[in-house]
């Protein structure tokens, strides 16, 4: 079967790429900041970092409103259904040819995994990241507003747990990008939108190959 | 709307500023320039409003100075009562935070120790005539020496050794040298009095301790003529400003004290204050100088001179930055006193002062300073078991009026009673048999020191190790040559913050133990997917081949 699936509309991609262009530019001037290398300067990197985390500020406000306008919200949404599944596939399946256990499809454009990883990110390292970033921004006009024992040492921690989780989700997702049916299938699908169907799947995934109506 | 009035406070005090010092400086060039004489400093046309020269009370001969502050006074009648009360003429000044009684009479130094036993050769920098003796009589206004400040001919000096007064005759100088220098014209210089210049303050300011630039390291001669990068406000190429227009007087009271700095100006720009008192940056700069709004709040806990003063001793003039005086008295094989210079011309060994060490180009020492200076007095206690602070900056970081300050740490080692706990007055100049500085012996010039200023001495000295906080404050650097963001924010063991430990310090604090676990997270994440990556190539690979055969 040829069928192709248009998955990612231009919004989306759009958003992926730029908040992964952002994500790297902020953990390079981030670990900057903290120290653990020398290659951009002190105050360079916080310039550069400040920049970046209004960008993706802004590209999160858009994103968040097109997640709940357009209802993609529900691609996040959990399930322990199958898990198992994607769980054998990839520690045994996939070194023995075995069909990927999950179809994508239009109306569900995540496996369990990916589900469960990015609503990680979404409801547990951003939130981190954010609400500690802003304090760690705003600290100086914060004085006196903050509860007595949160010290700029607490914020600062909280961020860099945050960046640490992030730079762990950033190399098994840019690891996993590779892991399709060919290494590259995932990543062209990520930057034309298309999805070149395959017919690997076993046809008792589940899922009923749909074409059009987008949720 | 605030941001506007900000702005404009700093425009109008920015003109202020400007038109008072091009007033200074016209007044000067008028006063020096009536009879073709040098001035102090070259500036704009004539705009005061009398020539001195042509007052009939100034017409002289004037053969002293004493003579000359009569015919001051004749006019100026308020002047002398004035300085009388200032810190120039009692060297004396009461610390505003702890009350105690300090100034020059009072306060232990290590550098040449008390005025006490001392006077004839201290009191050359005092802004009066004939302090010969502790029983100086500080309420003759006649004694008041108006020309240290007001001279603008630079020709007028105070000798070292004799109680103020300048020379009034020709005389021999050093002795020995066969260079007679000729006394001052105080006519002329009566004639050409103005606004005070920087020589007129430098002439004891920059010379502290004994010399050009040994005291403060951040005042010396050049900062006469200094190029931008050393004084951003004294350059002819930068503000071109006098000392007097940060260090504005009032009714001739100066502004500004090391006793008591300012540590925190919440008020700003000076202009609409009353009390006339100028001397922090906040005065002319406001409180949110800068137009990042970070630096803006690093200013908050952060001292204006700890970023823009780089280093200390800028100007090619080695600040001393160690006296130790433990070793003073040693003579050479030809059994005279000994005295080694080091390649610099610096004198690295004096019998009569001891070891020295010098410093260019100095990074200051970092220290929380929140207004208080501990200043420890002759007659004070001291604790003996460590070396011992004398006059230590109160401050830390949870103090919210403190802000990091830049200093000079004085290394000091000096006599003191060890019986008595307390530090001693050494006699050191005098022509007599007792005074260090021709006798060499400890024994009898600390006794001669301690009995002149009937202060109780067991007769037992030694002596301690001791530091001495200066602030750094002058030789502002442009903004390009300002410390950089990573001086302080760094791992580096040499960052200039290190011994500021109390605060989070982003770029060089951190935990390690996060730290650890982050990266360890990140690289376990990394070696599993290129483990899982290699198994998958392999498996395909072995596939492929299964396929074919």
């Amino acid at each position: 079967m040829s069928e192709r699936m248009y998955l990612f509309t231009r919004f989306e991609r759009f958003w992926h790429w730029m908040q992964a262009a952002l994500i790297i530019v902020l953990l390079v001037t981030g670990f900057a900041i903290h120290g653990s290398h020398g290659l951009i300067p002190f105050g360079k990197a916080v310039q550069i970092h400040e920049v970046a985390a209004w960008l993706l500020i802004g590209l999160w406000t858009f994103a968040i409103f097109w997640h709940f306008t357009t209802g993609a919200w529900k691609h996040y949404i959990p399930t322990a259904q199958n898990i198992d599944r994607m769980v054998r596939y990839y520690a045994y399946g996939i070194f023995v040819g075995a069909p990927h256990p999950y179809k994508v499809t239009l109306e569900r454009k995540h496996n369990p995994l990916q589900r469960l990883a990015y609503l990680g990110v979404k409801l547990v390292i951003n939130p981190i990241i954010w609400i500690s970033g802003l304090l760690y921004l705003f600290w100086a006009d914060l004085a006196g507003k903050v509860p007595a024992g949160l010290g700029l040492e607490q914020v600062a921690t909280v961020h860099t747990l945050g960046a640490f989780l992030m730079l762990a989700f950033l190399i098994i997702h840019m690891y996993l990008a590779t892991a399709g049916h060919t290494v590259f299938a995932h990543i062209k699908a990520m930057i034309t939108g298309w999805e070149d169907a395959h017919d690997e799947g076993p046809a008792n995934a589940g899922a009923t190959r749909q074409q059009g109506s987008r949720s | 709307m605030g941001k506007r009035t900000s702005g404009w406070r700093k425009w109008l005090g920015a003109a202020l500023i400007m038109a008072a010092s091009s007033f200074t400086l016209a007044a000067t060039d008028a006063a020096g320039g009536a009879d073709g004489m040098p001035v102090a400093a070259a500036g704009g046309k004539a705009a005061t409003t009398a020539d001195h020269s042509k007052f009939k009370e100034l017409q002289g001969p004037f053969k002293t100075g004493p003579e000359v502050t009569k015919a001051c006074l004749a006019c100026h009648n308020e002047a002398g009562h004035q300085v009388m009360k200032s810190v120039h003429w009692t060297w004396e000044a009461i610390s505003p935070t702890t009350g105690k009684k300090l100034g020059k009479q009072h306060a232990a130094n290590n550098f040449c120790g008390s005025i006490l036993s001392n006077e004839t050769r201290c009191t050359s920098c005092h802004a009066g005539y004939g302090w010969t003796d502790k029983n100086y009589d500080f309420t003759n206004q006649e004694n008041v020496d108006c020309l240290a400040c007001h001279d603008t001919t630079t020709t007028y000096k105070k000798v070292p050794t004799d109680a103020g007064h300048p020379l009034y005759a020709p005389r021999e100088m050093p002795k020995g040298s066969g260079k007679i220098v000729q006394p001052p014209d105080l006519t002329r210089i009566a004639q050409a009095v103005g606004k005070p210049g920087r020589e007129n303050c430098g002439a004891c300011h920059f010379n502290g301790g004994g010399g050009d630039a040994v005291k403060h390291g951040d005042l010396d001669t050049s900062l006469i003529k200094p190029s931008r990068d050393l004084d951003v406000h004294m350059s002819p190429d930068g503000e071109n400003m006098s000392c007097a227009d940060c260090h504005t007087f009032n009714a001739h009271q100066p502004s500004g004290s090391r006793y008591a700095a300012i540590a925190k100006d919440t008020k700003g720009v000076d202009m609409k204050h009353v009390d006339h008192n100028r001397a922090t940056c906040e005065s002319c700069h406001d409180v949110t100088p800068h137009k990042d709004e970070r630096l803006n709040n690093h200013a908050n806990r952060v001292a204006c001179q700890t970023c823009h003063i780089p280093e200390f001793a800028r100007g090619g003039i080695a600040t001393k930055t160690l006296w130790d005086w433990s070793t003073a008295g040693k003579r050479g094989p030809d059994g005279k006193p000994l005295f080694i210079k080091d390649d610099h011309g610096h004198l690295s060994y004096s019998a009569e002062k001891g070891d020295f060490k010098y410093g260019e180009n100095v990074r200051p020492s970092y220290k929380w300073y929140n207004g208080v200076v501990h200043q420890i007095a002759l007659t004070d206690k001291i604790d003996d078991s460590k070396v011992l602070e004398l006059n230590r900056v109160e401050g830390s970081a949870s103090d919210p009026n403190a802000r990091i300050w830049p200093f000079k740490v004085m290394v000091g080692k000096q006599p003191y009673d060890p019986v008595n706990k307390t530090l001693v007055v050494n006699h050191v100049y005098g022509q007599d048999d007792t005074a260090f500085w021709g006798n060499f012996d400890y024994t009898k010039s600390i006794k001669a020191g301690m009995d002149y200023a009937e202060l109780p001495y067991s007769g037992q000295f030694d002596f301690i190790e001791t530091r001495m906080n200066w602030f750094i404050t002058h030789m502002v650097a442009p903004k390009e040559k300002t410390v950089r963001c990573n001086e302080c924010h760094t791992r580096a063991e040499d960052g200039r913050l290190v011994e500021i430990t109390d605060i989070y310090l982003p770029g060089r604090d951190r935990s390690a133990l996060l730290d650890r676990l982050g990266f360890g997270l990140a690289g376990l994440m990394l070696v599993g997917a290129i483990g899982h990556g290699s198994l998958r190539f392999l498996s395909r690979n072995k596939r492929k081949h299964d396929k074919e055969h």
